[in-house]
């Protein structure tokens, strides 16, 4: 278990060299995406005029103060509590958001699932497990909301922070075909049968 | 007790912060206690990254989690108290709103078809006001509950038979656990409806999984369900944020109801670990707000 701290963008050789259980903690530009966001740019055909390309996207709709425009605040958004959500919802767009725009970490809580096992592999990614519902914690990581697009869907705009020290983030799933949730699951799977003999189920 | 209606107001918008940003002290002590019994270190981890989280969200005033999810209030009227029904829902969703713009919070409300939202955390039938009495004396409580989604989504209903019996119950839960992994943010508290209608059995598992930790069901059949339910989900390893490790649940919470002579049903609902709540209490003396 190593821990790596990463400077976004990243290539596919760093994105490789993670292992499950590695931590890292990312520097630079973070991408806020969400539900709506992605059934928007997958499903009708929008665009987002950010470049994701090496980067990492967080499942995330944060709440934000409207304020007016400047230096601090280019976006006419101060954060207020930035978290993330849980993962699966958006399994789908694992791949796209690959193949189509170049990401290469996805941050969510609670797990993406086989496509997105196979997505990783094939195209080289990861998922970084964050602490669900710790969000007062990681709002102190976010320097600032750079920029927003596709605002309409406000709070699930696709947003743009300024991050510093953002982890340590556990690698949960791997480019080489482990998944932390997986192996769990089957493991839990596992102890089933035991658990439902301790009350007497037959 | 005559209840202002403006009160209620400042109180529905009060309790909604409130509930985001502190966790009542029975969560906290069941977060605390869950760490130091951990055996696994990855979970011990995480339970310590909740634990940090509970004092920087004390510390900058701010929301525990991002998730303002959909805003619960359940008012209880004690006897002889007087207020308009009408205005105490009008003035609830006021405050509801409020709360909303005001502080301001994420919106987390949309409409079911159309996903517009409309920037309020309200919409049809919501937020949801469940409104019960009580023979406390000129009390009026206004709990607020603002369920997260994670855990929400994490909700089943099983209409079981007769002929499978209690053995239906517990496997069914022990499969919602497995099946829930790390999607509700664990450690939750498994609330479960045990009886009654589909709509009364949800509603029950809903009361369950807000229910303080520590309370107990006060029907012996329930709580005995609950002891036995609470040690086996803890024995699936699913861990904290399903990352493995040994809690899963602070606690397995049963309410139950009487059902049909041809009816078993069994529900599921969860609590993620920021299990928050918020109280206010109307009395003759005043408001006294708690959780």
């Amino acid at each position: 278990m190593a821990h790596y701290d990463l400077a976004m963008p990243v290539d596919e050789a760093a994105t490789r060299l993670l292992r499950v259980n590695d931590t890292v903690t990312l520097n630079g530009t973070l991408y806020g995406i969400r539900d709506a966001t992605q059934i928007h740019m997958f499903d009708r055909g929008r665009k987002t005029r950010f470049d994701l390309a090496g980067h990492a996207v967080i499942h995330t709709a944060p709440n934000v103060k409207k304020v007016e425009p400047s230096s601090a605040y280019p976006a006419g958004y101060a954060p207020v509590c930035i978290g993330t959500t849980t993962s699966a919802r958006m399994e789908r767009f694992t791949r796209p958001l690959m193949s189509q725009y170049g990401v290469r970490m996805i941050i969510g809580k609670g797990g993406l699932l086989a496509d997105s096992a196979a997505a990783f592999a094939e195209l080289g990614g990861v998922y970084l497990a964050i602490v669900g519902g710790a969000a007062a914690l990681e709002t102190t990581w976010i320097e600032q909301i750079e920029d927003v697009d596709l605002d309409d869907l406000n709070p699930e705009s696709l947003w743009r922070f300024r991050i510093k020290n953002f982890g340590p983030l556990r690698v949960a799933m791997d480019s080489h075909g482990t998944s932390l949730y997986t192996e769990l699951k089957k493991a839990a799977a596992g102890r089933r049968a035991a658990a439902l003999a301790s009350m007497g189920v037959k | 007790m005559n209840v202002d209606l403006k009160q209620v107001e400042e109180a529905a918008k009060e309790l909604y912060i409130r509930a985001l940003k502190m966790l009542p002290p029975d969560i906290k002590s069941g977060i605390a206690a869950l760490e130091r019994s951990e055996s696994d270190a990855t979970a011990k981890t995480i339970l310590g990254t909740m634990i940090k989280n509970i004092s920087v969200a004390e510390d900058n005033a701010n929301l525990l989690c991002q998730d303002t999810g959909i805003p619960i209030y359940n008012v209880t009227i004690g006897r002889n108290v007087i207020v308009d029904g009408y205005g105490l829902k009008q003035a609830i969703r006021k405050g509801c709103e409020r709360a909303t713009r005001e502080h301001p919070l994420r919106s987390s409300v949309v409409h079911p078809v159309t996903r517009k939202n409309e920037q309020s955390s309200c919409g049809r039938g919501v937020p949801v006001i469940n409104i019960d009495f009580s023979d406390a004396g000129e009390t009026l409580a206004i709990e607020m509950i603002p369920k997260g989604s994670g855990s929400e989504n994490s909700s089943w209903l099983k209409m079981a038979i007769p002929a499978e019996g209690v053995d239906a119950i517990k496997t069914f839960v022990v499969d919602c656990v497995l099946e829930s992994g790390g999607k509700s943010c664990p450690p939750t508290i498994v609330g479960v409806g045990v009886g009654g209608t589909a709509d009364l059995c949800m509603h029950l598992a809903k009361q369950a999984a807000t229910r303080p930790l520590g309370s107990r069901c006060t029907d012996r059949e329930g709580a005995r369900l609950e002891q036995a339910l609470t040690a086996a989900v803890n024995q699936l390893g699913v861990g904290p944020q399903g990352l493995g490790g040994d809690a899963t649940a602070f606690a397995v919470h049963i309410e139950t109801a009487a059902t049909h002579i041809t009816m078993n049903p069994v529900a599921v609902n969860m609590q993620c670990h920021s299990a928050r709540r918020a109280r206010a209490t109307f009395t003759p003396a005043g408001i006294e707000y708690g959780f």
